[in-house]
Order: structure tokens, then sequence, then C-alpha cells
């Protein structure tokens, strides 16, 4: 049992941050996308622009996941940049 | 509150983590990039290798006039598909010797969009025949979508593995602090460290190429990672095509007429084109509906003499040969990715930029390659019980030596099928890529089985038998052998032949670097001091 609950804690946050760079990383990249649309740029160039970009925003969100101290941390700078994405995504939507 | 490996994480520092995480999204699906690394380089030469795999169609001596091979073909095409609502062709140019159409057919199936293709004789506007091969094409659709698998998933798989090689890219350069002292670094025999200064090397000599490769590589399929903008933006059918406009110049067929007006001269409009765009710089030309008062005629740039593929295209009124629209620019961020998918095809380029591209991918294999093995190297010498390593460990072992060595076999027995099989075998194209497979997963066997000292150097060195005799065996089954391409001038065919011989000698290199090294390597174990085996794996994050 406390093998079990040993095991969980010290590979816990490791999959904590797989599931933050694999997912969370796509999630934010694909909320970049929406975002765009709310810059002056024609509809058209503005989905393109997000898709260039989203690659990008998506590889360096992994980088970030990878590089800060924690787990909760890696989860918490994805929140905060997603939150004003969100509130540009909402505004065009 | 924190975990033990957490503490440890946040002392180790970004560096330490960095290299973890390029080792391991590096191996995940190292054997997947490995390959498509592979088959994208020779696809730079894919118009190439599809010439040499029909070596029944003559070489053009000199690139035929666009506008009048255009209008051949419209002729051949009232006969071949009367009332095909489009078709469109690739005309031939300096790297095709012929023209190669394809055309909407009546689809038997509801839902099923049928298409024809077929090559066509640039001198006379005949079908030609050719064996049933997809020659150059199958390295080209493999490397982004694979085979025996749906093509969504073959794509999406491309673009997973496409994703971590960024993430491996990127955490590499930060793994590296000294980055240009290791350049110069090169400690030739000295195992891993060797592995390492090579892997260095071959990768930062390319850098900018393998980010520019792998993110542009990503940017050719966006539309379909990343359709969320599109689909939250985009609602009405003219919307949809306003985008498609921004970036294809294939067009839909509209709605026939139903009355029947003959086409004016398909010639014409091709020269208005060439005035436009240059005599040479023709690439393709699709009409829709001919033969109808409703029919188009779309003449499309060709990809040479501009560093972008987004769309450029004349439309023309099919049955008076008007001009109706010129399309000669797109929006910014349209711009931006034709710029990005054209510096991934390479196509803009000329002979030598085509070479420089070849090499510097191949050096990108390379890279692959090297990282792929160095995993193995940096282990081994950890190995509690070295005689019996552990099953992760020979799995990737053995997963290298069918992945690397197994695929240069593979891939010159497609080249061998191509000659080969026999012409009339039914669903023959097919059968050369059931044997690159048949051939490949015989390789995996080999290697499971085998010692790997000895499958390393037994697969290497069939790989290096298997491309030095490939010239011969051309010689032996077309009438275009070696000497008589030297003599004609016909640097496609000899120049496959000598860069079989380049590729075998490479592997030969490479089987004889094998058996000595791992000879030597027991010899040199570093068992006498424990701590340098983790000093030079702690050494690889510096």
């Amino acid at each position: 049992m406390n093998v079990v609950v040993h095991r969980f804690l010290a590979t816990g946050p490791l999959i904590s941050r797989i599931g933050a760079a694999l997912f969370g990383g796509y999630a934010l990249a694909a909320l970049s996308t929406v975002a765009v649309l709310a810059s002056p740029m024609s509809k058209v160039q503005a989905v393109i622009a997000g898709q260039l970009a989203s690659f990008l925003v998506y590889a360096g969100a992994v980088i970030w996941v990878f590089a800060v101290r924690s787990a909760p941390k890696a989860w918490t700078g994805l929140i905060v940049v997603a939150l004003p994405l969100a509130l540009a995504a909402w505004s065009v939507s | 509150m924190t975990t033990k490996s957490e503490q440890q994480s946040a002392g180790r520092g970004i560096r330490q983590s960095m290299s973890e995480l390029h080792t391991w999204v590096g191996l995940l699906l190292g054997w997947v990039l490995y390959a498509m690394f592979l088959t994208g380089t020779v696809s730079y030469f894919k118009d190439e290798l599809s010439q040499w795999a029909r070596p029944e169609l003559a070489r053009l001596t000199e690139r035929p006039d666009a506008a009048v091979v255009a209008q051949r073909i419209a002729t051949a095409f009232d006969k071949v598909a009367p009332g095909t609502s489009q078709w469109s062709v690739r005309l031939p140019d300096d790297r095709n010797n012929s023209a190669y159409a394809f055309w909407r057919t009546a689809s038997r199936e509801p839902g099923q969009r049928g298409f024809a293709e077929g090559h066509f004789d640039p001198a006379t506007g005949e079908r030609v025949a050719a064996r049933d091969t997809l020659g150059g094409d199958f390295f080209y659709r493999f490397h982004f979508q694979f085979h025996y698998m749906p093509v969504p998933w073959g794509r999406w798989l491309a673009g997973i593995a496409a994703m971590f090689m960024l993430v491996a890219i990127i955490s590499g350069v930060i793994t590296h602090k000294k980055i240009f002292v290791d350049f110069f670094t090169f400690r030739w025999g000295k195992g891993q460290r060797s592995w390492l200064d090579a892997h260095n090397m071959l990768s930062v000599f390319g850098l900018p190429f393998h980010a520019m490769i792998t993110y542009t590589g990503l940017v050719t399929l966006m539309a379909m990672y990343m359709p969320w903008g599109g689909q939250v933006a985009i609602k009405s059918p003219a919307e949809r095509q306003q985008l498609q406009a921004e970036l294809s110049a294939f067009t839909q067929p509209g709605k026939p007429s139903g009355q029947k007006v003959p086409m004016a001269s398909i010639t014409e409009m091709v020269r208005e084109a060439q005035q436009r765009w240059g005599h040479d710089n023709v690439g393709r030309v699709n009409v829709t509906h001919s033969g109808d008062a409703a029919a188009r005629v779309t003449v499309t740039r060709g990809d040479s003499g501009r560093l972008s593929m987004s769309p450029q295209y004349m439309e023309f009124e099919g049955t008076t040969g008007r001009l109706l629209s010129a399309r000669d620019e797109v929006g910014g961020a349209a711009e931006t990715r034709g710029v990005l998918y054209a510096l991934h095809l390479g196509r803009f380029g000329d002979g030598f930029t085509r070479w420089l591209y070849f090499l510097v991918s191949l050096a990108g294999t390379a890279m692959v390659g090297t990282g792929l093995v160095m995993w193995t190297v940096k282990r081994r010498q950890k190995l509690s019980d070295p005689a019996r390593p552990h099953i992760g460990f020979r799995l990737v072992e053995r997963l290298n030596i069918a992945g690397i060595a197994g695929l240069s076999i593979a891939m010159t027995a497609f080249l061998w099928g191509n000659r080969l099989l026999p012409t009339t075998l039914a669903g023959r194209a097919n059968w050369e890529v059931d044997l690159f497979f048949i051939v490949w997963a015989l390789a995996l066997g080999h290697a499971l089985l085998r010692p790997v000292r000895a499958a390393w150097v037994e697969q290497l060195g069939a790989a290096s038998v298997l491309l030095f005799l490939l010239p011969v065996l051309n010689a032996a089954t077309t009438q275009r052998p070696f000497w008589h391409s030297v003599a004609q001038g016909d640097w496609v065919f000899a120049g496959i032949d000598l860069m079989c011989w380049a590729f075998a000698a490479l592997h030969l290199v490479l089987a004889r670097r094998t058996a000595r090294h791992h000879l030597a390597a027991p010899i040199k174990r570093r068992a006498d001091r424990p701590g340098a085996a983790a000093i030079a794996s702690g050494g690889a994050a510096e």
C-alpha cells in the first residue's frame, strides 16, 4: 500500500506534466487560433496567421511545462496565458 | 508539499530537465522521425526517381513548349475522357519527362469522388503505357502519411512526430551551453563521446534547416491539425471558397450550361500566361466542362523563379479564350504560408539548391539516427548486467537496427521490385509497396533474432550489396545501362546509378566501422572508472 502511494507520488507530477504538455499545450495552441480572430486582420488572413503561429505556441508551452520547477506551476503558467486568450476568443465567438 | 523527485528537478536546473525532455521526446517517435527524414530526403529527387521507375518513357532532351503540349493533351482528352467535368495536367518540365494528368470520372459509388490518372507523351499527346508504379511518389507520400492506414491517421501521426521533433530541437538547443565550441570538437574512436560529437555536429551544422524543415512540415498540413480558428470564423460556402482561394489554385468545377460550344485555342491561353510569367514557367492547365458554354480554363504558374507556393493563376473563358481574372497575390498571412510551404518542398531551386537540400536533409537523417544510437551507447555503460540488459534497452537496440539499417534495405528492395516485378502483374504498384514492407518486416525479424553487432553488420552489408548491384540490375533489365546513360548525357539515370554506388559505399563504411568498433568496445569498458560513465552522461547536458 505504502509502496503504491509512494509510486504515485513519485510519478504523479511527471504524468501531470506530460498531460499538461500534450493536451494543455494543444488546447492553448487551439485557443490561440481562435483568439487571433479578434485582431484587426481580415477573417481569412487571421485564420491562416493563427494556424501558422499555433505550432510555436504549442512548442513553447511544452518547453515551459518541462522547464519550470513543479507540475502545479506548469499548469498555472498555461492557465495564466489561456485567460486573456479565452477572453479574446470569447469576444469573437 | 513537493515530492522527492520534484525537489530533485528543482535542484537540477533547466538544462538537465531540457536534456531529459530531449532524450525522451527524441526516442519515443525516433524511428518514425528517422523514416520520415530519410524518405523525405530522397523525395527531393522524387521526380527523378519517378523517371527512373518508368524506364519505358523516353528522356526529354529539351523542355517542350507548354503551350503546344497543353493543346495536344486537350485534344487527347476529347477521346480519353469525353464529357469529364474536369481534367488537370501537370505539364512536362526539366524534371518531368511526361505530362501527368488526372480527371474526374462518373463516380460509381455515392460519396466517392471518382478520379482517374495517366501519363501522356508530350510529343504526341497520346497516353503512354509505362509500368504500373508509384515511383518516387511512394517515398514522398510515405514521408507524411505512411501506408496501410487511413490517410488522416497517417497525417496525424506525421504531425505528432513533427511536433515531437520541434520540441526535441528546441530542448536540444537549450541543453547545449557550448553549442559552438562543441561544433568544432570531434573526438574519434571514443565511444559515447564520438557519438555525442557526431550528433552535435550534424545537428548544429544543419540547425536552421532542421528547425525550418520541421516547422514548415507542420505548416503544410496545418489546416488539418489546427482547424479551430477556421471553424469559428468561416461559416458560409463563400467564405470557405475565399479561404481556399488563398491556399490553392485548384478550382472545383461549377455548373455546366448544357450547351455545346467548341473550345477556343488552349495554346493561345497558355501563350498569354507565358508572357506573364516567362516561357518556361507554366505549371498546370486545368479545364472544367470542356466543350460546354460554361467551360473554364485555369493556367497555373510553375514553382520555379519565386520563393512561394501561394496560388498564382489566370482564368480564361474556355469557349472564347477571354481572360476572366488573373490572380497574382494573396493576403499577407497566406503569402507567408506560401513561402513556408515552398521552403519545405524546395521546388523553387535549381539543381544546386536541390543538392544542398538533399545533403543537409541527409545530415538531419543522420542526426536522428545518431541520436537513437546514442541512447543505447550512453546506457550500455550503466547497465548493471551488460550481458543481460533489461527489456527496454534490448527493444531500443533492436528497433534501431531495423529502423535504420533495415529501412535502407527496404527502400532499396522497393527499387529492386520496380525492376523485377512482371509488368503484367495485377496491382503491380501495390506489390512494389508490399515488397518494401515485407522486406522491412524481415529486417525487423532478423534484428530480433541475431546478436546485436552481427545484425548491424549484416544489415548494413546487405544494404550495401543491394545498392551496389542495383545499377547492374538496371543494366540487365532496361535499355538504359549506366554507360549508355553517360554516353547520352542522361544524368537522371546516370545520377541515380552513381548515387546507388555512393550509398553502397557509405553503408559499407558503416558496416566495417561497426564490425571493428564493437570488437574493441568491451576492452575499453569503464569498469575501472566507475564514476566516468556518470560524468559522461551528465556531461551530455553541458
